[in-house]
């Protein structure tokens, strides 16, 4: 989709104004603490890939999306999917009282505390065995199809009909775009390298290039 | 409030928020994904509306059985304590004091890192981008905040938010000059947008002059922006390449 959170290229948001690295906190208010953990710990229930997860805070209103602080964003995509897949009703959410515990094998996958380092561990990993060899060498010349979809898509605009060159294959991963949608489905990912007078159009950025990773389906020979 | 002025005539969540009276004690909230600006609504917010809502959300899962507090306590304390960029000093100090790790790194950064136990939720999957004097490597994603939280941790809220998301790919050069990183015409500049689930970390170079230290040592001089690629790493004089004090 052609949501706000897709932000290479544009102009306006003013200076980056980092904290000092040494002065940052790694979280700036205690909820914020609590936000990332009841996240990440619904997360390892097992119940939506993190490209759903990112979905759904991408399908909020987009003047919301950039009010919001991160981790408010984070809150509001946890509701959502909790709403969406009734694990939560809305009344609950609305008042805080449960209507009654969640089912028996949900309850089943909950994160312990000795669990979590074994959790964290294990990551997610995306790697799928291939069924064939990639369509694209190293070296390649394609191009990122300019197609707007209207679902979840991990092309960012800026690329978008663009051509590019493959520098590298990272193997078979399931594809971010499908997965989003509940669908598990691997493709070959590649690294494109994308000139940034091609992306720009300009000459005065200096040298320079912007690497994508992009799915089989995102591209086209060129 | 200014924005409301985008928005369909359909009421939303967040505009009833904006309807709710100030609080008569302000309380700066954590800056928006947007960045921070200066026209004309403030962020003054009542304090514990969000602070509520969370405290309520974790409340109810935890009485519907899907969370127990003991391992939310858990994962902030690794975050907090255990996780964060002295372990990715740690990896790029043994690439600068061992040539072999070093090519190794390069050839398979997710095995190498892993050596240091290193390794699981956002960072299965790792690169490695060498720095040289003809390459600048940067690291942004402008869809959302991918980061390598194994060598790294979680990642600052600039890196999270819209002003870098939108100008890494567009304006580098000026998006370093904003860290006070000054890279020559000369030498290229590869930005990383985080994409997939590959993650990706930048090798800094090897400041000049400390040759015979030995891996703490350097390690001292690897900071976490060196790392995401945007200012270089410390000098040995505790400097950083600008002359800034660090």
């Amino acid at each position: 989709m052609n949501g706000v959170h897709d932000l290479g290229g544009m102009d306006g948001f003013g200076p980056i104004d980092a904290e000092p690295e040494s002065e940052e906190p790694l979280f700036h208010a205690p909820w914020e603490r609590r936000a990332f953990a009841v996240t990440l710990a619904m997360g390892a229930l097992g119940q939506w890939s993190i490209d759903s997860a990112r979905h759904a805070r991408e399908r909020q209103h987009p003047v919301d999306y950039l009010e919001n602080s991160y981790y408010e964003n984070w809150i509001v995509g946890l509701e959502t999917l909790l709403i969406e897949l009734g694990i939560v009703t809305s009344e609950e959410l609305a008042t805080g009282q449960a209507a009654g515990p969640a089912a028996e094998e949900l309850q089943a996958h909950k994160l312990t505390g000795e669990n979590v380092a074994a959790v964290l561990a294990i990551g997610s990993p995306t790697t799928m065995k291939g069924k064939k060899p990639p369509r694209f060498a190293v070296g390649g010349k394609v191009r990122a199809h300019p197609t707007h979809t209207i679902g979840h898509t991990r092309v960012p605009r800026y690329v978008r009909g663009r051509p590019g060159t493959i520098a590298g294959w990272h193997g078979v991963h399931i594809f971010a775009d499908m997965s989003a949608h509940g669908l598990k489905e691997g493709q070959d990912l590649y690294s494109v390298r994308f000139e940034a007078k091609a992306l720009w159009g300009v000459e005065d950025v200096g040298r320079g290039a912007v690497y994508v990773d992009l799915w089989d389906n995102h591209l086209e020979p060129a | 409030m200014s924005s409301n002025l985008w928005r369909s005539a359909a009421p939303s969540q967040s505009m009833d928020r904006s309807l709710k009276p100030m609080s008569e004690t302000t309380h700066k909230r954590p800056r928006p994904i947007g960045g921070s600006h200066d026209h004309s609504h403030d962020h003054t917010e009542p304090p514990s509306e969000i602070e509520l809502r969370v405290k309520a959300l974790e409340s109810l899962l935890v009485d519907k059985g899907l969370v127990d507090p003991a391992a939310l306590d858990a994962l902030i304390d690794t975050y907090e304590h255990k996780v964060g960029p002295q372990n990715g000093a740690k990896v790029v100090a043994r690439a600068w004091a061992d040539s072999a790790f070093k090519a190794a790194l390069i050839e398979d950064a997710t095995a190498a890192i892993a050596s240091f136990g290193y390794t699981g939720r956002q960072g299965k999957h790792m690169v490695v981008v060498e720095n040289s004097d003809t390459v600048h490597n940067l690291v942004v994603c402008t869809l959302c905040s991918c980061y390598p939280w194994p060598v790294l941790g979680l990642p600052p809220v600039w890196y999270k938010s819209a002003p870098y998301r939108s100008r890494a790919v567009s304006a580098p050069r000026a998006v370093l000059a904003e860290f006070g990183t000054t890279v020559g015409d000369d030498v290229e500049i590869r930005v990383w947008d985080s994409t997939s689930e590959m993650r990706y970390l930048v090798l800094p170079q090897q400041p000049a002059g400390t040759d015979n230290w030995n891996e703490d040592q350097l390690a001292a001089l690897v900071t976490r922006n060196s790392m995401i690629g945007v200012e270089l790493a410390r000098s040995p004089d505790g400097e950083n390449a600008d002359g800034v004090k660090s």
